[in-house]
């Protein structure tokens, strides 16, 4: 109950932005989306591990129920959804306590702004989330997003965002992203989306479609039909665009597929299967693999077309490839040691040397968006996942089953999915698991799933 | 509407079929030389050359070939049959075949796609080593993705880790 911190400081440095949408006066004011305007560093009031922290989240309130695409019973009830968004979003991953409003009091409209602390305190919840939703006259809805510190009685951060009633949800991802940030310290996360491959069908003839959706399951879509087979997704960073490998020719090749046009095009004009599609962080450049006459090695192309540049050149197998934050090295999957390792070079393909050197196998690397960490398939008896440091020390395992494999990145570097295969059925399923290793969980998906990608925080 | 769905459906499946050569020898269309003009209710009697029965048969069923854990070299066995196999592919020079790679379930999923394009290439040079012409044997990895055998044991990993021969009708 001490450090309470230069409030006034951080008060000032509320975007303009943010507080123009913070206001639930019926302001005429165009306010334009949110602000990415960071420095929310200051102290809360609370002391002790952040998983018992208590967050109250009731309703968002309305200045005035009506109607809206995003929820059929109008505004109102569209401000309760909200809620139970963020209060899940935050629950689902271990963070926090949440309690969500169908176990609280509903506030009324101009309590957002000024909070009845009568109400919240003594509810053994230290924070309080409140929020409102106004729809507007062009359709568009206006969320603003709140916290308070209960014991200080004061706010610590506040945003707003203007979204199309199709995007309701992102507002509330907005929302526990901005509660994540504030009371963490650490990058946003819930403002993003997934790719994966969906299976149905028998072990023996299963069929796998592309699928995308948020990260917190919703606004699921198939891309692909099934009737060709498709695997390994990759998003490009500006979500227009999926990587994928279909076999939709008969032979395993690597297609970008325009989400916004739904056409497709070969990665490289070639007879050779091609497998193992990556983006460079800009966007700018994918990777590849190819093999020919059986031996596989990764390859270079502007993202724009062109001719490819081959990066490895060793008998055997060279495959994936994930580049660091800076797009400097790549980190990659090579057997030329006899097995499965995990080496690392430079963009261009010089000085390529082996990280992985404490036993098993190291497959699937991917490079931590904050550059801090890979993470990786270690193959010794189980498949399980697994972090190290960019030298290849400090192996830390994350998951222990039977087989584990592809991990991929929260766009935060804090938390990893991955896909879980059972043994004898071959049901396949997302998992999820933060850097701690404590907080796994499965992912509900409307099929069997594998190889999730998950993409940055959306633009 | 409801016969606009099922016709939909019936394509999907036909679809389906058609990505899944191995397992349905009946389907392909009959090898381009022999076909010497049958009736249509005269039903042929056994597999006709260049169908995956008769290659299957001719061969004893010496038609896929198995690997150890992670390896794709062509032990003596997989020799005799792949001797076999381009036998048969000189009897018959207008037949074409495609080797499927496939590995066990025990493996990353890329990696194990590379690794059945590198088995089929094994064999596929193996053949080409006996005199078949390489423009005649097309190679495709199924990595993981088609097993065999639907165990999670020794057993059935040791039968998916193979190259199967198939005709191209």
């Amino acid at each position: 109950m001490k450090q309470i911190i230069a409030l006034t400081a951080l008060l000032l440095a509320t975007p303009l932005a943010a507080q123009d949408l913070g206001s639930p006066l019926p302001a005429q004011d165009e306010v334009e989306t949110f602000d990415e305007g960071e420095g929310l560093t200051g102290s809360v009031s609370f002391e002790g591990n952040l998983e018992d922290l208590g967050i109250a989240i009731p309703g968002f309130a309305t200045d005035r129920d009506q109607p809206t695409p995003a929820n059929a019973q109008g505004t109102a009830a569209l401000g309760r959804e909200l809620a139970r968004v963020i209060t899940a979003d935050l629950r689902n991953n271990g963070l926090f306590r949440p309690i969500g409003p169908d176990a609280l009091p509903q506030p009324r409209y101009p309590e957002i702004t000024a909070p009845d602390w009568g109400v919240w305190t003594g509810r053994s919840a230290e924070m309080l989330v409140h929020g409102y939703v106004r729809g507007r006259a062009d359709g568009r809805l206006v969320v603003g997003c709140y916290l308070y510190d209960v014991a200080l009685r004061d706010e610590l951060v506040r945003e707003g965002w203007v979204v199309s009633p199709a995007e309701w949800r992102r507002a509330a991802h907005k929302c526990a992203d901005l509660v994540y940030s504030r009371l963490t310290g650490e990058s946003p996360f819930f403002d993003s989306r997934i790719a994966y491959i969906a299976e149905t069908g028998p072990k023996g003839n299963r069929v796998k479609r592309l699928a995308i959706m948020d990260s917190d399951g919703a606004n699921h879509r198939f891309i692909t039909t099934g009737r060709a087979t498709a695997l390994t997704p990759r998003y490009s960073p500006d979500y227009k665009r999926l990587l994928y490998l279909s076999y939709v020719d008969g032979n395993p090749r690597i297609y970008v597929y325009d989400i916004g046009t739904g056409r497709q095009t070969l990665v490289t004009e070639n007879a050779n299967p091609t497998f193992a599609p990556r983006w460079s962080p800009d966007g700018r450049t994918i990777l590849y693999s190819m093999a020919v006459a059986g031996n596989t090695d990764i390859y270079r192309v502007s993202a724009a077309g062109g001719q490819s540049v081959r990066l490895t050149d060793t008998p055997g197998i060279d495959i994936g490839g994930s580049y660091s934050p800076d797009g400097s090295k790549i980190v990659f999957e090579s057997d030329r040691s006899g097995s499965q390792q995990c080496y690392v070079m430079n963009a261009d393909g010089t000085n390529q040397r082996r990280l992985s050197f404490f036993g098993g196998r190291c497959a699937t690397p991917e490079w931590s968006p904050r550059g801090d960490q890979i993470a990786f398939t270690h193959i010794a008896g189980n498949f399980r996942i697994a972090v190290m440091n960019p030298q290849g020390k400090n192996v830390r395992h994350l998951t222990n089953s039977w087989q584990d494999e592809a991990p991929t990145w929260a766009p935060n570097g804090r938390v990893i999915q991955f896909f879980r295969t059972q043994r004898g059925s071959g049901n396949t399923g997302l998992y999820q698991v933060d850097l701690t290793g404590r907080n796994e969980r499965s992912l509900q998906t409307p099929a069997n799933a594998s190889d999730p990608a998950w993409g940055p925080i959306l633009p | 509407m409801n016969t606009r769905i099922a016709a939909v459906l019936l394509l999907a499946g036909a679809g389906a079929m058609a990505g899944c050569q191995k397992k349905a020898p009946e389907q392909l269309p009959p090898p381009p030389v022999t076909d010497n003009s049958q009736t249509s209710s005269q039903v042929p009697q056994g597999p006709q050359p260049g169908t995956q029965a008769h290659f299957a048969s001719a061969v004893n069923g010496q038609d896929v070939i198995y690997f150890e854990t992670d390896r794709y070299n062509i032990d003596s066995t997989d020799a005799a049959a792949l001797q076999t196999q381009a036998q048969y592919l000189m009897q018959y020079p207008n037949v074409r075949v495609t080797v499927e790679g496939h590995c066990d379930e025990r493996g990353t999923r890329e990696y194990n796609l590379a690794l059945g394009e590198r088995r089929a290439n094994a064999a596929k040079n193996y053949l080409v080593g006996l005199g078949v012409d390489a423009n005649r044997i097309r190679t495709v990895s199924y990595g993981k993705e088609r097993p065999v055998a639907m165990g999670s044991n020794e057993g059935a990993w040791a039968q998916n880790r193979r190259a199967v021969t198939v005709i191209i009708g």
